[in-house]
Parts: C-alpha cells; structure tokens; sequence
C-alpha cells in the first residue's frame, strides 16, 4: 500500500496547515468580538427622511 | 470608523430577486411534477408512454435536475440576490450582468429539459447534461461570479458576514466540480464521451455527485439559513464564533466524503475507507450548524407557533439535522452494505430536498414576497395549511421507501436453509409496488401544498405593489481602514473577498487532491486484466444506447462482493474490468437487477421480446417498453468519430480502424440477425436493438471468458 505514504505525508502536512492557520488567527485578534457582526445585521438601513 | 463620514442613498435592486422567486416558485412546480409522473411510472409502467421522451430513463434525470438546478438553483440566488444586497449595504454589482445571469440560468434550464427529454446525456448523475450546456452553465455561472464579487467589492460594510463566506466557498466549489467532472470530449455538436474511464470516472463522479449536494444543496442554503432565521426570528444568530468553526471545518471535511457511494465497489480501499472517515466527521459541522440554527430561536419558540414562516424554518433545519445524522449512518460499510441500490437513499435525499431545501425555500418565500410587495401575506390559514400538508407530505413520502428499502435488501440477501437465495429479483421489485404507490401519496400531497402556497403569493402580489427599487441609505466605506482594539475579530480575512475565495478554494481543494491524484498515478490502484478488450463497433454503439436510455437510473453494473450478489449475479466487479467505459455505469440504485454479468445469461431472443415487451419474459415487470429501439436505425454516420475519440482517449484500437469499424459493425450485427431468425424473429440488422444486444451480450464476459480458459488448461 504505497498510497500510505502519499495518506500519512499529507495528513500532517494538512493538520500543520491548520495548526498554523489556528495560531495565526488568534495571536491576530481574529477572535476578539463575537458579537458585533451578529448584531449588524439585523438593522435595516431605510433612509432616516423619507 | 469615521463617523462623520455623509451617509449615501441608494437603492437595493427587488427586480431580480422577484424574479428569481417567480422561477423557483415555476420550476418548483414543474420538477415536482415530473417526480410525481417518475413514481407513479414505477407503480403503472404504462405511464412511461411507449415512447421514448416520455420512459422513465429520460424522465428520472429531468426530474433530479429540474429539483435540484432549477428549483433550488432559482432558490439560492433568489437569497443570494436579496440578502447580499443588504449584508453589503449596496446595490448589485450591475444590473446587466444581473438579467444575463437570470436569463442565462433559465436558459440553461430550457435546453437541459429538451435535450435530456431528446436523450442526450452524459450518463452521469446530476451531470447529465450535454458538453454544449457545460459550456453555457459555466459562462453563467461566471456571470453571477462576476457579479456577486463586484458586488462584494464595492460594499459599504466592512465585515463580511458568516452568509457571504458561504456564498463565496458555493461560487468557487461548484466551478471546480463542475470544471472537473464535466471534462469530456465531444464528437457531435451534443454528444461526448467521458475523459475518466471506470474506477476514475466512478470517484471523479461521486467527488462531484457528493458535493453537488454539499456546495448546492447544503453551503447555499447556510447561508440563505444564516441570513434569514436571524432576520425572521429578528435575534442575533446563537454563536457567531460557531458559525465560523461550522463553515471552515464544513467545507474542508466534506469534499472527501464522495467515496461513500462507492463502498464495497471496485473503487480502491483506502480511498472507500477515507470516504467513510470524514463522512462521519461530517456529522459535528453539521450539527454545529444545524444547533446553530435551531438555538438562535430560544426564547422566541412562542413566535415559532404563531408564525408559518418559522415553522417552515424549524422543519427545514430540523430536516437538515436528520439527514446529516443519516449520512454519515449510511456511510458507514456494514449499514451501507444494506442500504446501498435500494430505496432507503431516495428516502435519505428526500429527507433532505423536501425538508431542507424545500421547507426553507417555502419559508423565504413566504417572508420574502410580501416584502418586496409592501403588503401582508394573503393567508396566513392557507400558508398554515400548507405546512401542515407539506410536513406530511414527507412522512408519507419518506416512511414507505425506509421500510421498502430495509426489506429489499433483507431480501435480496436471504438465502434458504438449502442454500439457495429464497427469492427471484422480480419477486422483491413487485413486493414494492405498494411503497412507490404510498410514496406517490405523500409526493402528491407535497406538491398540492406547493400549489396552494403558488395560489397564496399569486393573491399576496396582486394586493400590493412591488418596489422594484428599494430605498437605503448608509454611509460609505472609509478609504483607509483605522485598526482599533475590540472590533476586528476573523477581520483580516472577512475584509478580504478575493483571499478568502483562494483559501475556501485550497481548503475544498485538499480533499479532492488527495483521493483523486493518487488513484490517478499509482498503478496497483487499478491492476490491468489481460482478457478485458474494448468494445467492437457495434457494443460500443449498444452501450450508447444504454447510456441515452438512461438504464443507469435503475440498473447498477457493479457485483459487490457478498455472498448474495456472488450468487445472484456471478463473479465479483474488478477495478480492471472497466478501463474501456467512457463513461462509467456502475449505477446507484437497484430498481431492477444487477446488469453488470448479464452477457451470456439469456439467448439473444430473449433480450429481444423483453426490450419489446419486459412483461412478456418477466410478468409483473415495471420496466418501460423500449419499441423505438425496434423502428430506429443504428446512427453509422458517427461510428468514426466515436473511434477516434476513444482513440484520443487511449482505448488501444488499431490504426485506420475509424475506417472500417462500420464493416465491422454489420459483420457482428448481420450474425446476431442470423441467430434471431433461428428463433424465427425477423427484424433488419441494422435497428438499435441489435446493438444494444451486442452489448447486454458483452458485459461482464471478459472475465467469464478468462475462468473458462484456466479451466480449461487446468483439465
């Protein structure tokens, strides 16, 4: 089962990819407010003077 | 941000969300129907028409396109155009490329409906459609590509909200998949082969059948999801950072799981087994989302027994939830091994098509029309009824086909105390007749639930006024974004369309890398078998035939490997059997039996009289008449161009042989007449049944061939 080789190589090099995609997204303050977004996009924006 | 920036008015464009609401609402109703003509076709075989456009073959495909590209495609940018507009806080990208995308799709549609009606296809499910339509289908899509970024980039809102992320991991998946799988080489203006043969063709398929449920079925519909059941409901959605997890471990697990259709095939096994894997992964995404869902209305469940809209929501992503329990259930081999080619997968995808995609489409529409029209529903009673329709509707439909596939399957797999398989095939399949007909019960009363919400909206628009162009006003996007602490969470890459589109591209992209390339390049994947030839002229035009008849959508061509199938149908499928099949036909359901050793089982005569009349071999057969095959000439004009194209794609006939497969043809068709008139049939050597003859005659002997020869030389 040559494919193995092929599996176990891209299963780490996939899990380092996520692993450093994870710590880059935190040290960034991509995981700071929760809220907000959620939030937004429930106001509708009809123009204040009609 | 700046606030004393000048807010801008400008307006959100209805026109084309009406639209593509009319189209959801038309070809809702058209599929719908179709799927009700293609079950009752299984109850009442003289349904199919004795004709050729109207046979279950040609119907099945319409019906599956006609649900999922039309109805739910119309669904999708129905809520892609709507909430997109608002999320970005601007108007569509262009309105010229809005009306060519609508136009464009409906188009698609037209010519998808009459060519697959006329016979022309692919022969592989969901992508059935001709190499002109890929064309055309990848050019709109484009369009709406162009026009959803445009739209996008010339925002006034800097978040990209969770919906938008999903739209743009449907827009750049589908591309992919449909780029891929539809790679064929024409050799009529309607006609190509497939460039994958067999084992490849099979996993590029299923990469493709699989995610076109995950990328057009699934991530869309998220974020349609997403959009509305927090607008609708008017709470924030329950966790915004869960919705992040759900989308990025979504759409990275769920391309591997095509394998899952092609469990305990010729397909390799590690790749089954990493099909299986991640399916089963699947089921926390999916859950993560679906509770997502379902959570965001806590606290508000007493809106949910007032309101129809939410009530539609609720089952739909209740819906949602069951299926994705389910799918990773049937992934696993030894449930798989039961459910697989029965019934139990209509049953599974209708759980899915009429519960989630269905349920949640009625719902936007109902919340959706009144809007665009400034007025109120015409009534809520009759949307009420509906639901309750509707709910039943799937429970009618879904019940019966659990309960007949379950007990196909134990019956295809019983076996007497002597030995014997107990019961003949046709035994299980007219044991059914009684499911399809209840399941043609709950269809109908599904679709006259669809009918009365058409009667509901037409009624609902006839009292108001649509604004075609709806008024905002917010203000626009500070040229130079000023970082500041506590607002810029998942920010760098929600400001980034363009990045975040190449990223979702590498994350589905792994998956797909990695099952395929491997079973492309390493040889042992698919070992060669010396005895297996190409088709001759004349099997490979019956295989054509068999491929336009769309007999695929009820016969399989793969013996798996149980003890049951050894026995009822012969020897095993090998991976090398199928190196020759432009396209591949192993199948997906198993209306009738097995065909894939059905060469050598049955005189020629045989295959004759039950082509013209399958009763008349077979009493108590649902299988259509097949009469035009016995009027239709054998089209020689393109049999050249069918060589070469093999040729191109590496099936080794000789030199110059385009010239004279045609001599070739009529030697092998004039000695099939010749044996036909010693069982005293007359009929010209030159008509379509004698092909398809040749090659209902030819499957599976190559190997059949081969054990005779050890035999031989071993006595």
């Amino acid at each position: 089962m040559s494919v193995l080789y092929i599996l176990v190589l891209a299963s780490i090099a996939v899990a380092a990819f996520f692993l450093a995609a994870y710590v880059w997204s935190v040290r960034n303050d991509q995981f700071e407010d929760n809220k907000g977004a959620a939030l937004r996009m429930l106001q509708d924006d009809e123009p204040t003077k009609q | 941000m700046d606030n004393t920036l000048q807010t801008e008015k400008f307006y959100y464009d209805n026109k084309i969300v009406k639209w593509f609401a009319y189209a959801t609402i038309l070809w809702g109703l058209v599929g719908m129907l179709v799927g009700l003509l293609a079950a009752l076709q299984l109850v009442f075989p003289v349904l199919n028409l004795n004709t050729a456009a109207t046979s279950f073959g040609r119907v099945r495909p319409v019906h599956t396109n006609a649900v999922i590209f039309a109805f739910v495609g119309n669904g999708i940018f129905m809520g892609v155009y709507y909430s997109l507009q608002r999320l970005c806080k601007a108007r569509m990208f262009s309105d010229a490329l809005s009306k060519l995308h609508f136009w464009g799709w409906q188009l698609i549609i037209v010519c998808a409906a009459v060519s697959l009606l006329a016979g022309y296809t692919t022969g592989k499910e969901y992508a059935e459609l001709e190499w002109p339509i890929d064309i055309l289908i990848t050019l709109v899509w484009v369009t709406f590509g162009i026009n959803m970024f445009g739209t996008i980039i010339k925002r006034r809102e800097r978040h990209l909200y969770v919906a938008i992320w999903f739209y743009i991991a449907t827009f750049v998946t589908v591309a992919m998949l449909h780029i891929v799988n539809s790679w064929e080489i024409p050799f009529t203006w309607m006609k190509s082969y497939s460039w994958y043969a067999g084992v490849q063709d099979a996993l590029v398929q299923w990469w493709y059948g699989h995610n076109a449920v995950a990328f057009f079925l699934t991530t869309p519909y998220l974020g349609v999801m997403y959009y509305f059941l927090p607008k609708i409901a008017n709470r924030p959605v329950y966790s915004y950072r869960l919705s992040i997890i759900h989308f990025w471990a979504l759409i990275f697990l769920y391309i591997w799981a095509g394998p899952h259709h092609l469990l305990y095939t010729a397909l390799p096994d590690w790749a089954q087994s990493l099909g299986t894997v991640f399916s089963v992964m699947l089921i926390a995404p999916s859950w993560g989302g679906m509770l997502n869902g379902l959570l965001t209305l806590r606290g508000a469940w007493d809106k949910v027994r007032e309101d129809p809209v939410l009530k539609f929501i609720v089952v739909a992503v209740t819906a949602y939830g069951m299926a994705t329990f389910e799918g990773p259930m049937l992934s696993l081999k030894n449930v798989n091994a039961i459910s697989h080619f029965t019934d139990w997968t209509i049953a599974h995808v209708h759980v899915g098509a009429l519960g989630w995609n269905g349920f949640l489409t009625f719902g936007v529409l109902y919340w959706l029309i009144p809007r665009i029209f400034k007025t109120n529903l015409f009534s809520q009673k009759l949307a009420n009824w509906h639901f309750w329709i509707g709910t039943l509707g799937i429970v009618f439909y879904a019940v019966p086909m659990y309960w007949a596939g379950f007990m196909q399957s134990l019956a295809w797999k019983e076996f007497t105390p002597e030995g014997q398989l107990k019961y003949q095939f046709l035994e299980t399949v007219t044991q059914m007749r009684p499911f399809y007909m209840m399941r043609s019960i709950g269809g109908t009363l599904y679709l006259l639930g669809a009918i009365m919400m058409t009667y509901n909206l037409i009624k609902t628009i006839r009292a108001g006024k649509a604004v075609n162009d709806e008024a905002a006003e917010a203000a626009p996007l500070a040229k130079t974004y000023v970082e500041h602490s506590g607002s810029h969470w998942h920010r760098w890459i929600e400001r980034r369309p363009m990045q975040m589109m190449v990223l979702s591209l590498i994350v589905v992209g792994i998956g797909g890398l990695i099952e395929i390339v491997p079973t492309f390049l390493v040889k042992s994947n698919i070992p060669t078998i010396s005895s297996v030839k190409p088709y001759t002229p004349l099997e490979l035009q019956g295989r054509d035939i068999y491929v336009r008849e769309g007999c695929y959508t009820c016969h399989s061509q793969m013996v798996r490997p149980f003890r049951s199938e050894v026995a009822r149908y012969g020897e095993y499928s090998k991976a090398g059997e199928f190196v020759y099949d432009h396209p591949f036909q192993w199948g997906s359901k198993r209306t009738g039996p097995d065909l894939a050793r059905i060469g050598g089982k049955y005189p020629n005569s045989w295959h004759f009289n039950h082509m013209y009349e399958p009763s008349s071999m077979s009493p108590g057969s649902i299988m259509p008449s097949y009469p035009w095959l016995f009027e239709n000439d054998i089209d020689t004009a393109v049999m050249g161009a069918k060589i070469r194209a093999m040729q191109t794609l590496g099936v080794p006939y000789p030199e110059g042989f385009d010239k004279v497969a045609n001599v070739e043809l009529m030697k092998q068709a004039e000695s099939i007449k010749q044996n036909l008139a010693g069982d005293k049939i007359e009929i010209k050597s030159n008509r379509e049944i004698i092909a398809l003859i040749a090659y209902l005659q030819r499957m599976g002997t190559d190997i059949k061939l081969e054990q005779k020869a050890t035999t031989a030389s071993n006595n």
